[in-house]
């Protein structure tokens, strides 16, 4: 298996940090996850992650304008995504107001403001990237990033379990017992934005949102729990980043599609096993 | 004689849904061991008056008080429990865990942290209550339509209420676990002041001391009051009788109620 021994290889370093960023990213994919599948906002979540090209291209552009090198198009998705989550949280939020269609346009505004922006930007910039993620492109930066992200949503979970189960559960009774139901929610949002951005990487602005969703998806038609389902959520997501970057990187093929083909294989089987004998 | 304040005082009161008028002019008391039945036909009012009363809605003439303050203050005392249809079915909790968000707000702050010891005793004294005690570790998505309905109402009682909201109770639950419900109803009104929304008159007349009726304006009738007349002035004459099918429901489910 060229997979195996690539990884066995100690020269070989871009594999073991994909890998070790892959494994990682499972942990905020799983959780994360959870919250969006249970909580029912995958189109706000992909919105905010189509945004995220708008700040790609916002920054791209102002640094070839202005000359400004510290400018990593990453501070840019981080401000669209944190701005298309506050706007979508916000606004998108109001029952009967067809917030869908306030979601759709944030989606395909910020979208088309990236497509412009990179127009504008002299010189030639290749997007495939960002839209389909190239997991063998991250750099050790990468890896601490994603490793500061799990912590801050591990802390965060686990502090306040309770009051997001309850918010995710029925939001009209926790606001009743005194929660501050919409910072939570905003909180939440916050966590999936900047999760989107750190893990386009693996998976690109157009799939992110599956990986968000069908390991989780898969893991709630098992799960008792709403803990149970992280932990499910985080072992399928590992799973088909495991499995699909190895075939990728056999069968030389782009290593986000074949993530995102496990992760939906392993949904359709375990939805159709529960179908089958349960 | 001192006379304690009301535990629900609303005056002059009128709501409409984007100007359309919902409830108006409705003053309504109720005082404290009150066990009520709010009745009314589909659209007249019964969850809106409800949602002003925890402060969910605005009213926009009248005042609400509830224990003599503002319903958002005032609704800490309150015990809620809404129709289970809006949950997800599938949304994977654990009873118990259902039952302690009765619980939450209740510590200092209540915005991080897990429960004290105590909460967890007082969840699971409210699910004895609703005689649910062996179900604490199943998971809420497995139970019957009647057993979630328990949960819920252990959930509203593990808010250790002075005044428990209930909208219909009685929807989608088989006639034994009804019967169970009534006499759970009862033992908790020696402690509690109960409100209820239901559609079902023949209970109604036997166990509650008075029906709230809601069709656009507010009437509360002692249940000994309860007549033909009376229905059909509360639903709005024979054809909305027929509609709703109220009077059938009324005969036909009448000899097997428990005399209480």
């Amino acid at each position: 298996m060229d997979f195996f021994h690539a990884l066995a290889d100690p020269d070989n370093t871009f594999l073991k940090l994909a890998l070790a960023v892959g494994l990682l990213s499972s942990i905020a994919f799983g959780i994360i996850g959870t919250y969006v599948v249970t909580r029912r906002i995958s189109y706000l979540a992909g919105a905010v992650s189509h945004c995220v090209l708008g700040g790609i291209g916002g920054a791209l552009w102002l640094k070839a304008i202005f000359n400004l090198e510290w400018l990593d198009p990453v501070y840019g998705a981080l401000l669209a995504a944190l701005v298309a989550a506050f706007i979508v949280g916000r606004f998108g939020h109001n029952p009967g107001q067809r917030e869908e269609t306030m979601i759709g346009a944030t989606w395909a505004i910020g979208m088309a403001l990236g497509i412009i922006f990179i127009d504008l930007t002299p010189g030639y910039f290749d997007i495939t990237s960002y839209l389909f993620g190239d997991i063998l492109l991250v750099s050790s930066q990468d890896l601490k990033l994603i490793i500061a992200l799990d912590l801050i949503i591990i802390l965060f979970v686990t502090s306040c379990y309770h009051q997001l189960l309850a918010v995710c559960f029925d939001e009209e009774f926790a606001r009743l017992r005194g929660l501050n139901v919409e910072l939570f929610y905003q909180l939440l949002l916050a966590l999936t934005a900047v999760t989107v951005v750190l893990l386009i990487r693996v998976v690109g602005i157009v799939m992110v949102v599956a990986m968000l969703t069908l390991p989780a998806a898969a893991a709630s038609l098992y799960a008792n729990r709403l803990s149970g389902m992280m932990l499910l959520a985080i072992f399928l997501s590992a799973i088909s980043i495991v499995s699909g970057l190895g075939l990728s990187y056999n069968a030389n093929l782009s290593s986000g599609p074949v993530i995102i083909l496990f992760a939906g294989a392993l949904y359709f089987l375990m939805a159709g096993w529960k179908k089958l004998y349960k | 004689m001192n006379r304690k304040p009301p535990i629900i005082k609303i005056t002059d009161l009128d709501f409409s849904y984007h100007e359309h008028p919902v409830l108006e002019a409705v003053n309504l008391e109720i005082e404290k061991g009150e066990l009520g039945s709010i009745v009314g036909p589909n659209g007249g009012g019964k969850t809106t008056l409800l949602k002003l009363i925890l402060g969910l809605l605005q009213p926009d003439r009248g005042r609400i008080e509830i224990f003599g303050e503002s319903p958002e203050k005032g609704r800490q005392k309150i015990g809620y429990m809404p129709q289970h249809a809006h949950l997800d079915p599938l949304f994977p909790v654990s009873v118990l865990n259902v039952v302690l968000m009765g619980q939450l707000g209740k510590q200092s702050g209540g915005l991080f942290g897990g429960y004290p010891r105590q909460a967890l005793e007082t969840a699971r004294a409210a699910l004895n209550e609703v005689g649910l005690s062996d179900c604490e570790k199943d998971s809420f998505h497995q139970l019957s339509g009647g057993q979630r309905q328990r949960v819920l109402i252990a959930r509203a009682l593990c808010t250790e209420p002075q005044l428990l909201l209930l909208d219909e109770p009685t929807a989608n639950i088989d006639p034994r676990s009804e019967e169970n419900l009534y006499e759970t109803l009862v033992r908790l009104n020696r402690r509690m002041t109960i409100l209820l929304v239901s559609h079902d008159l023949g209970f109604v007349s036997q166990v509650v001391k008075s029906v709230i009726c809601v069709n656009r304006q507010v009437i509360i009738h002692p249940t000994s009051n309860i007549n033909g007349t009376l229905i059909k002035e509360i639903y709005g004459g024979d054809f909305n009788l027929v509609r709703h099918d109220h009077r059938c429901d009324k005969d036909g489910h009448h000899p097997n109620k428990p005399a209480v």
